[in-house]
């Protein structure tokens, strides 16, 4: 027999396999973390009229009512800011996949792209808010929605861009074979077969943009009614979280974190819904 | 056996007369003075061809020796890959492919191909022989697209194989019957020249024999080109040769000439395995 001996080779594969465990524990560990403090400090919080009432008067010394202003809020700001970032990202990834590939243009798009991705969201906040100062505009969904939309766009497109970098380059050729013009090919070919990527890179996007309070803060404002109006102001659960825990009452800061704890299962609920379509999805593509 | 003087030139009536009986010589596709680069490498090195209608014709040689690029020049394929450039002539019909205002969507159409490895679309198998028809807007309704595809199919020879399960992805396809669907989705869009480019180098050999014979049969309707580099696929299927080395034609003619008496010293030693 061949008895494995501790050469140098051995032994670094061994180090670095731990290092590698060492560093998934990190992660596995702070997330675990997280969910817990949410889970225990908002569970007990965590009532039907939290989620089914607007907050009444004295709801933020501790008295009567709930979040419901601030998920639908957040449910329309996100869901407005992603539709139309996914109106503008999905050409956007497809002009810079189809037609300007590696070219030193597209470069510098992607370059461009990333510097977006990497600005910190207060900055679109105030950027968004500059400008509607500009514009006379006050605070309101729209505006939020706008600005989500903006700071969305980069992740969405950037997301989409790799995705579709790993469209096999047979599959375009057959297309092309067939006597196909780019644009078709880009939209009956590329879409099919990236669609269930496609759903990954919007929901990453969603996910960005339901969590983010800095961006909305000074475009969306806050408010305890539910909006009825794109030009109304509506809340947020993000700032919910943060005016809830600000105060000084205990009752209110666990209210803090049952909201955090709704903000983490809507979007446990839309990252399972949208990977059982993207499962569906994935019945045609080429793998 | 002919002079190489007639091998050469295709075209005049007098000569088509005098070729074995077994060929009908109309030139169909005529390169004229052809260079392919990739960046700075030249890989086509001024070709001259007249390829045969309603024949197979061969391509053959070394790995490397282009023969794959220059298949690619036929359907303006080549140009799809980026740094590449193409100068002179390629024309079908009369007409050449490379000519400013020639649309390269419709040449493809006209040209079909059949890849390397079979690649079908991310659809279904009635989807990826529709995809075609539907892009050119072939048909008029769903009962005419319908038929199109079961005859389009039993031409392939797949339409037994797959009647009952038409709408299943594509990918649920072994190998060879995708390399087949490839076929029929091919001519859905009614080319009139076929080109094949090692169409059965990742098949197993019953699935190659398979595509080998779809592809005798088709040559009474249509144009074929295919490149191979094994000697006796080559055998089995050329009515006429290309041999070429280096980017160049060393030697083109009808295949008994050819793989009989070789007018070229390096065809013969390819012939003989010396490669």
């Amino acid at each position: 027999m061949i008895k494995k001996r501790w050469a140098r080779r051995h032994l670094a594969e061994a180090i670095v396999k731990a290092l590698m465990m060492a560093a998934f524990v990190v992660v596995a560990a702070s997330l675990g973390l997280i969910l817990w403090t949410v889970i225990v400090r908002g569970v007990p919080s965590l009532t039907w009229s939290m989620i089914s009432q607007t907050p009444k008067g004295g709801y933020y010394m501790g008295k009567e009512g709930g979040v419901l202003n601030a998920i639908i809020g957040s449910l329309y700001l996100a869901g407005g800011g992603t539709l139309l970032a996914l109106i503008f990202s999905l050409p956007i990834a497809l002009y810079l996949e189809t037609y300007l590939g590696d070219s030193s243009w597209g470069q510098y798009v992607r370059l461009s792209l990333d510097v977006l991705w990497g600005i910190p969201s207060i900055v679109y906040g105030a950027f968004g808010f500059a400008f509607m100062l500009a514009l006379g505009m006050r605070a309101s969904l729209l505006a939020g929605i706008i600005v989500l939309a903006l700071l969305e766009l980069p992740i969405m497109v950037r997301a989409m861009d790799e995705v579709l970098r790993l469209m096999p380059v047979d599959l375009e050729q057959a297309a092309f074979a067939l006597g196909s013009t780019k644009l078709e090919v880009a939209l009956r070919v590329v879409t099919r077969q990236m669609l269930p990527g496609i759903v990954t890179a919007v929901l990453l996007a969603f996910g960005r943009g339901i969590g983010d309070a800095a961006s909305v803060l000074f475009t969306a404002g806050y408010t305890d009614r539910i909006p009825t109006s794109l030009m109304r102001p509506t809340a947020s659960l993000p700032l919910a979280v943060f005016f809830q825990l600000a105060t000084p009452y205990k009752e209110v800061q666990e209210r803090g974190y049952a909201s955090a704890l709704i903000l983490t299962i809507i979007v446990l609920i839309i990252s399972l819904g949208s990977r059982w379509i993207s499962g569906r999805l994935n019945r045609y593509t080429i793998k | 056996m002919e002079s190489p003087a007639e091998v050469r030139d295709l075209n005049p009536p007098t000569q088509k007369a005098q070729s074995s009986a077994s060929l009908n010589l109309e030139t169909h596709i005529e390169v004229r003075g052809l260079d392919a680069f990739y960046g700075k490498v030249q890989a086509l090195k001024s070709i001259n061809l007249q390829i045969p209608k309603k024949q197979v014709t061969v391509i053959m040689g070394p790995s490397g020796c282009g023969k794959s690029t220059l298949l690619k020049t036929l359907n303006r394929f080549l140009e799809l890959t980026d740094g590449t450039r193409i100068t002179g002539q390629v024309i079908i019909d009369g007409q050449d492919i490379y000519a400013p205002e020639v649309d390269e969507t419709e040449v493809r159409k006209r040209v079909g191909l059949l890849a390397q490895r079979p690649s079908p679309l991310p659809m279904s198998i009635y989807d990826n022989v529709v995809y075609g028809m539907h892009i050119h807007h072939m048909k008029r309704n769903r009962k005419e697209y319908k038929a199109a595809v079961r005859h389009y199919l039993e031409i392939a020879g797949l339409w037994d194989e797959v009647q009952k399960r038409l709408h299943d992805p594509a990918t649920s396809l072994s190998i060879g019957q995708q390399q087949r669907l490839c076929l029929a989705r091919g001519l859905a869009v009614e080319p009139e020249i076929i080109l094949g480019d090692e169409p059965t180098s990742a098949l197993d050999p019953l699935s190659s024999q398979n595509i080998e014979s779809r592809l005798l049969d088709l040559k009474k309707d249509y144009t074929t080109v295919i490149v191979t580099h094994t000697l006796r696929q080559a055998k089995r299927l050329a009515d006429y040769v290309i041999y070429m080395y280096l980017g160049e034609v060393v030697e083109s003619g009808p295949a008994r000439q050819v793989f009989n008496n070789p007018q070229h010293e390096r065809t013969r030693a390819y012939l003989e395995g010396q490669f």
